[in-house]
């Protein structure tokens, strides 16, 4: 006999939609607990839409999103406030607060959730910034920071209260490809040393081949594929091919193309 | 068949019903987390936190108060004593002027100034954390942006609002005192012992009272308006002058309402 291993996130049949658009369709994805599922897809796909459904900053019109089991539409503020505290998440442009330093980023949500003394405080939140590689930084402003330390930062403050869920909102955007490739093996390092569930969406294929373990691609609000890497890349799907294969639209490429030659003409003016 | 005049009023009054709606909802949220913004039993960080906006939107706010108020206590003064002059009622300025300021003046014209300066001001850094993601983060983090950004404020404006309603007060009422000076020779302990006479603890009351619903309104237009913030950085401007023209005009609706109010129990 089996016994079946509850996932760390559960998305089931949910479905959201903006001003009558559908940006989300009975979409279902399990997270299965300490592997890397990496939400692909390009622009306007919806994979930030269902990130943001994931941690809880909007609700489905239908359907359930499960962490640890727990439906968040229907659990107590308590419980709520909770399962936030077990997911860490690093903003695609990084949230820090501007007011503080990035020790004390790092430090909010040590001070709100816990009775910590200030002392054990600041040893914790100098330990988190060891982890990303910012010892150094901890005085600084938010402001006096690279992209990629912001980044860095962001990865830090999610850290803190020792997430058993890490997610990353487009952790490749805005980075050269070296601040990318260094951050995309600061995800694989954390999840080698604690052992976490991490959830990242990109549109970056490099990024996403790197670090997936699984890879979920979103094509205009649907779930086309869940599988691995291998999977992926061994997909005839005609959407995932033009992915992989960074081909462009044609109708698209063809009006860009009516237009621009209009506009030569004159005709367009 | 429908007019198009109903159906755009119909469709005004349910966005300002919502808009109200919205407003009562955070008002309620706000003070359900009040308590946390308090010294000694709330959250030291809070507390901290409410503070700095004191210095902020009071201290800092102190010298235009002033100057708006020994403006207007000057006008207040001329335009009452080019009349009263005329029928050798020059003494009656003192009580214009007491009157006017302990009722009207004080409380409207620092709230006026508050609006602009604080209210626009917390709407930016609302919407710009907004913008910026700060807001997600901190709900993310399981951390109330209502009890983290907004209760601070409001328990700041709830002390400095009153306090500089005393102020700018005492600014007009010593501006009327100035000119009774300079234009009717009173002696400044005389004109002080006019405006005591003149002073009634219900007029000091009430002047109270209209500045904590003044600072109700501007808080919490000035952070509903932050919160709605949608878009890029173009948003946060337009958010900001919102705040200000709507918290402007609700201060002097509600104070057309304290007005009536006042009117009606002192007729009894």
């Amino acid at each position: 006999m089996t016994t079946q291993v509850q996932p760390a996130i559960s998305v089931r049949d949910v479905v959201v939609s903006y001003n009558g658009r559908r940006v989300l369709d009975r979409v279902s994805l399990d997270v299965h607990r300490g592997e890397t599922m990496v939400l692909l897809g390009g622009s306007g796909s919806g994979k930030s839409t269902l990130l943001r459904q994931i941690i809880g900053l909007e609700r489905p019109q239908s359907g359930q999103i499960l962490i640890d089991g727990m439906d968040l539409a229907i659990c107590k503020p308590r419980e709520l406030k909770k399962i936030r505290r077990s997911i860490g998440v690093a903003f695609q442009n990084s949230a820090l607060f501007n007011s503080m330093s990035v020790q004390d980023n790092i430090a909010l949500p040590l001070r709100e959730h816990t009775r910590l003394a200030e002392s054990t405080i600041r040893l914790m939140t100098w330990m988190k910034l060891v982890v990303v590689g910012l010892s150094d930084a901890g005085e600084l402003s938010p402001q006096a920071l690279s992209g990629g330390m912001k980044k860095r930062a962001a990865v830090a403050r999610a850290l803190a209260l020792d997430p058993e869920v890490l997610v990353f909102d487009e952790p490749s955007a805005g980075l050269d490809p070296i601040v990318a490739a260094e951050l995309d093996e600061l995800i694989l390092g954390l999840k080698r040393a604690f052992s976490m569930t991490v959830v990242v969406v990109t549109h970056e294929m490099a990024s996403a081949f790197r670090i997936a373990d699984r890879i979920a691609m979103l094509y205009k609000g649907s779930l086309i594929a869940v599988g691995s890497k291998e999977d992926l890349q061994r997909s005839t799907h005609p959407h995932i091919r033009q992915f992989l294969d960074r081909v462009a639209d044609p109708i698209a490429t063809e009006a860009v193309g009516q237009h621009l030659q209009r506009y030569l003409d004159g005709s367009a003016i | 068949m429908s007019s198009p005049v109903f159906e755009q009023l119909g469709t005004a009054t349910l966005h300002h019903a919502g808009y109200m709606g919205a407003l009562a909802i955070q008002f309620r949220n706000t003070v359900a987390t009040m308590w946390r913004s308090l010294p000694v039993v709330g959250n030291r960080l809070r507390w901290r936190s409410a503070l700095g906006q004191m210095v902020a939107a009071g201290i800092d706010a102190f010298p235009m108060v002033g100057i708006m108020c020994v403006c207007a206590g000057f006008i207040l003064a001329m335009q009452g004593a080019s009349e009263l002059r005329r029928l050798g009622a020059m003494n009656f300025v003192v009580d214009l002027v007491t009157i006017g300021f302990m009722r009207e003046l004080g409380p409207l014209l620092t709230a006026i100034a508050v609006s602009g300066r604080s209210g626009s001001a917390f709407s930016a850094e609302i919407g710009t954390m907004v913008v910026t993601e700060e807001i997600d983060a901190l709900r993310t983090m399981g951390i109330d942006p209502i009890e983290f950004v907004l209760a601070p404020k409001y328990m700041a404006a709830l002390i400095v609002l009153p306090c500089l309603t005393i102020l700018g007060t005492a600014c007009g009422i010593l501006a009327g005192g100035l000119f009774m000076r300079i234009s009717a020779d009173m002696a400044l302990s005389i004109y002080l012992t006019s405006v005591a006479h003149s002073m009634v603890l219900r007029d000091v009351f009430m002047g109270l009272v209209k500045s904590i619903a003044f600072a109700t309104i501007i808080v919490h237009v000035g952070c509903l308006e932050g919160f709605r913030v949608r878009g890029g950085p173009d948003a946060v401007g337009r958010s900001a002058t919102a705040a200000v023209v709507k918290s402007t005009f609700l201060v002097i609706l509600a104070d057309v309402g304290f007005t009536a109010l006042f009117y009606v129990t002192a007729a009894r």
